[in-house]
């Protein structure tokens, strides 16, 4: 096997008091898809900021092509690109303008910045725009402008932080369309995601995160099959009955689970375990037989629903 | 958390309140200066008499050693000749500048007048609304410079009450025709424009430092079609206490005439943005 | 410029971040930036123009001449080099705060830059140096304003640029300094409050004489050793004291760039 890209040993993020990452251990190799799932505030961010080299480590070790942030900060920078989750684009600029200056700080001489800075407008579907005021721009052209100025510097590694959050759907799709062909290219593409349909998607391998801690690695499908059942059978009772529904559905399936707004039965076969809810008397206001997902993976693994 | 916390049809009932539209607007603009008048009043009050200490006190040691200049001044101190000027260009900044980021927030930014457009109130009462808050923030501005003027006789009169009303009308003079300006302005590049091409000029050209007399007959023509050294020279004569009523009269209808032809400009322009 | 020029704190990260590399990448993202807004740039000549006009038309008559140094000299000629260092002043403060907190805290900007080989350095030095450009681009303008208008004396007023040059140096570095501490831009409000007792009261309108037995006053205001450099090379008229006004102002440009770069890396590099 290659050298790993990325290596973190015992990885922590300290604020003050407040731990962010909390020893983390990740490898990601070449040409690998890797992505963080969690919701807010499980130190995927602050992760991606140490892996940015924007963000001293608290504690452990971290390496990058080899070589320690720490130390090799601006030589690692060169080799990346890297998405932040909110844009930090030159809204004052043209789109055309913000790829060849954000080359510029890469060093490009100016005449490779602006040849490169025409071809990554092809990429992102932006040649038409290319003189449009960025503050003109909907938000999936920025996202899309935003990856585009990530590689200008042609790089070997590509940081996404929540790429398609606050996208439409469309959007979205055009977006891990763009995404997907430069996995085909060979870039490595490490993300962090709170969406179970992009992790799916988009990562080969992802680790799932919750307060600062690693709790599962693998595969989307290994995480689904390891974790979860095949399907999951969703009820919505009618509102403030909820609760008193769960002791209804107890035995049905391999597991239940009460949300806020409805409750979950997990089961091989989600019709049958329909079937005999209906045949226990249950009248839902709604039921909804789907296969199972990452979000199942994770309520499974923390108790808490990403949504939190 | 069962109890109702929706009522319909209560709304109609509510309806019938009559308070008028652009005093309800006028709260509005209070309740969010309660978080802000601290931070405020340093700048609104404090810039001014510092100006009165560095400008007035200091130049006017120098001017009132010069012999020859209280012919210039009508024979009175140079102390007492820059008060007036300083409370009216004090309410012609503090307008100016409220009538522009302000009003572009509240149209593209933070987007409050979209807020209140739902509500039963129109554009009417926003602008009405603005320029009843600009008459507020302009009489506490100067009327607390005035009680510290007050204080000291060299700078101590009647005038100075009648003054801050005068300062009170000259800003929303001011208010009114540029919040038209940036209702219909698309970016704020162009504020900074006004601040330097407009304010400031008239600042230290609009008769406020000394007479307009000093200064070329054709700069002195550009200086009086804005309403400042109109508001001035009404201040300056109830400072000095000798008021010519029908030049008061005059003066003033020419400032009003700013403030309502801004207001009528401003209602049109509003109502397109809002509805339409 | 060796890539060790601004090695300042010896903590384990900072050896990264206080090495410069480019800091004329950020100057020309500016220069790129300003193409669309070169009106806003070119007006801020015009208020200390504006100043000067008023002084001379309006009050110049009023007050007739001042005294300095037992030399009768016009009110004009007075005021004139003292609005030249004001205005180095008002220019790198605006450029160092208001534009900085924007391209920090909103805009963005220098977590841009950060993502790419670039350092907090780079920034620091970068915003500081565009500030001086600009700063100079007003200065010299100015100077040939006031050479049209008979107020320059000799030859020596040329050292005027280098005096507003080191202001600019200043005062840039303390505004940059303040802006890594400000919260949002309601505290903008304390610097327009801070800036204006100094524009005032820095034997700027008036000269010390006048505060009487008060005038050691005047000397904490750090405008007036700039006003003292830019009055002094104006008249051609060289002291000893020069050197501790310079002395005064390239104190205030070390500490506040320390402080600046120092609290920059520990914003942008949390």
């Amino acid at each position: 096997m290659a050298e790993p890209l990325i290596v973190a040993r015992q990885l922590v993020k300290r604020f003050g008091e407040f731990t962010a990452v909390d020893g983390i251990d990740v490898e990601v190799q070449p040409g690998e898809a890797f992505g963080f799932l969690g919701p807010n505030g499980a130190g995927k961010s602050s992760t991606m900021r140490m892996i940015g080299c924007v963000s001293p480590v608290t504690s452990g070790t971290l390496r990058l092509f080899g070589m320690d942030p720490a130390t090799h900060g601006s030589q690692i920078r060169a080799r990346i690109g890297v998405v932040p989750q909110l844009d930090t684009l030159d809204v004052e600029m043209s789109v055309q303008e913000n790829l060849w200056i954000y080359g510029r700080f890469f060093d490009l001489p100016r005449a490779e910045a602006k040849r490169r800075a025409a071809e990554l407008l092809e990429f992102a579907q932006l040649t038409d725009r290319a003189g449009s005021v960025v503050e003109n721009l909907s938000g999936g052209m920025k996202r899309r402008l935003s990856i585009a100025r990530s590689l200008i510097n042609n790089p070997e590694l590509l940081l996404l932080d929540e790429p398609t959050t606050g996208l439409d759907p469309q959007a979205r799709h055009v977006l891990w369309d763009r995404l997907y062909r430069l996995k085909q290219q060979g870039v490595t593409l490490v993300l962090t995601t709170h969406y179970m349909d992009e992790a799916e998607q988009l990562c080969d391998r992802l680790v799932v995160m919750d307060q600062g801690r690693i709790v599962a690695e693998g595969s989307p499908r290994d995480l689904i099959e390891r974790y979860s059942t095949r399907e999951v059978l969703e009820l919505r009772f009618s509102a403030g009955t909820n609760s008193d529904s769960i002791t209804g559905v107890h035995g049905i399936g391999d597991r239940q689970e009460l949300l806020p707004d409805r409750v979950l039965v997990y089961a091989h076969d989600g019709e049958a375990a329909l079937a005999e809810a209906h045949a226990r008397g249950l009248q839902p206001e709604s039921a909804l037989v789907r296969r199972a997902s990452l979000e199942d993976v994770f309520l499974l693994l923390t108790g808490r629903s990403l949504a939190d | 958390m069962d109890a109702p916390v929706h009522t319909p049809g209560t709304a109609a009932a509510v309806h019938h309140r009559r308070t008028p539209g652009a005093l309800r607007v006028l709260s509005w603009h209070l309740a969010a200066y309660r978080r802000l008048w601290k931070v405020n009043v340093l700048a609104s009050f404090g810039q001014p008499l510092l100006y009165l200490l560095g400008l007035g006190v200091g130049v006017g040691a120098l001017v009132d050693k010069n012999t020859g200049s209280s012919e210039v001044l009508g024979s009175s101190s140079y102390v007492a000749f820059v008060v007036p000027g300083l409370l009216v260009t004090t309410a012609m900044a503090l307008a100016a500048g409220e009538s522009m980021w302000p009003v572009m927030g509240g149209l593209k930014w933070h987007r409050g007048y979209h807020g209140i457009a739902a509500t039963p109130l129109e554009a009417r009462d926003i602008v009405l609304g603005h320029g009843a808050w600009m008459a507020v923030r302009c009489g506490l501005a100067t009327g607390a410079v005035a009680v510290v003027l007050a204080v000291f006789p060299d700078t101590r009169s009647w005038g100075l009450a009648p003054s801050v009303l005068v300062s009170m009308l000259v800003g929303v003079s001011f208010a009114m025709p540029i919040m038209a300006f940036s209702v219909g302005s698309e970016y704020d590049g162009a504020f900074a424009g006004i601040q330097r091409f407009v304010i400031i000029p008239l600042f230290l050209f609009g008769g406020a430092f000394y007479p307009l007399s000093q200064l070329p007959a054709a700069v002195q023509w550009v200086a009086k079609v804005a309403p400042l050294w109109h508001g001035v020279v009404v201040a300056r004569g109830f400072t000095s206490g000798n008021v010519d009523w029908t030049g008061v009269a005059g003066h003033l209808s020419f400032v009003a005439l700013w403030a309502v032809a801004g207001t009528a400009i401003t209602i049109r322009r509003l109502r397109g943005k809002l509805y339409p | 410029m060796s890539t060790n020029f601004l090695r300042i704190v010896p903590t384990a990260y900072a050896t990264d971040s206080f090495r410069v590399r480019r800091p004329q990448r950020m100057i020309e993202r500016h220069l790129v930036a300003y193409r669309r807004q070169w009106l806003i740039v070119v007006s801020g000549f015009f208020e200390p123009l504006f100043y000067l006009l008023s002084m001379r038309a309006g009050l110049g008559d009023l007050v007739g001449s001042v005294s300095v140094g037992g030399k009768a000299v016009p009110y004009d000629a007075f005021v004139a080099p003292a609005l030249m260092a004001s205005s180095a002043m008002n220019g790198a403060i605006f450029d160092s705060t208001g534009n900085v907190l924007h391209r920090l805290k909103y805009a963005r900007i220098y977590d841009a830059a950060l993502a790419t080989p670039m350092g907090p350095a780079d920034v620091a030095l970068g915003e500081i140096g565009w500030a001086l450009i600009r700063g100079q681009l007003y200065a010299c303008s100015f100077l040939g304003v006031m050479a049209a208008l008979g107020l320059v004396q000799s030859w020596w007023s040329l050292l005027a640029l280098p005096a507003c040059a080191l202001i600019g140096l200043a005062f840039a570095s303390v505004g940059f300094a303040g802006t890594t501490f400000m919260r949002s831009w309601s505290d903008m409000d304390i610097v327009t409050t801070a800036m204006m007792p100094l524009f005032l009261f820095s034997a700027t309108f008036f000269p010390t004489s006048s505060y009487g037995s008060w005038a050691w006053v005047v000397q904490i205001s750090p405008l007036y050793h700039g006003v003292a450099l830019v009055r002094s090379a104006n008249a051609g008229v060289w002291t000893t004291s020069i050197l501790a006004h310079i002395a005064v102002l390239v104190g205030l440009s070390a500490v506040a760039l320390f402080v600046a770069a120092r609290r920059l890396d520990s914003l942008l590099r949390k």
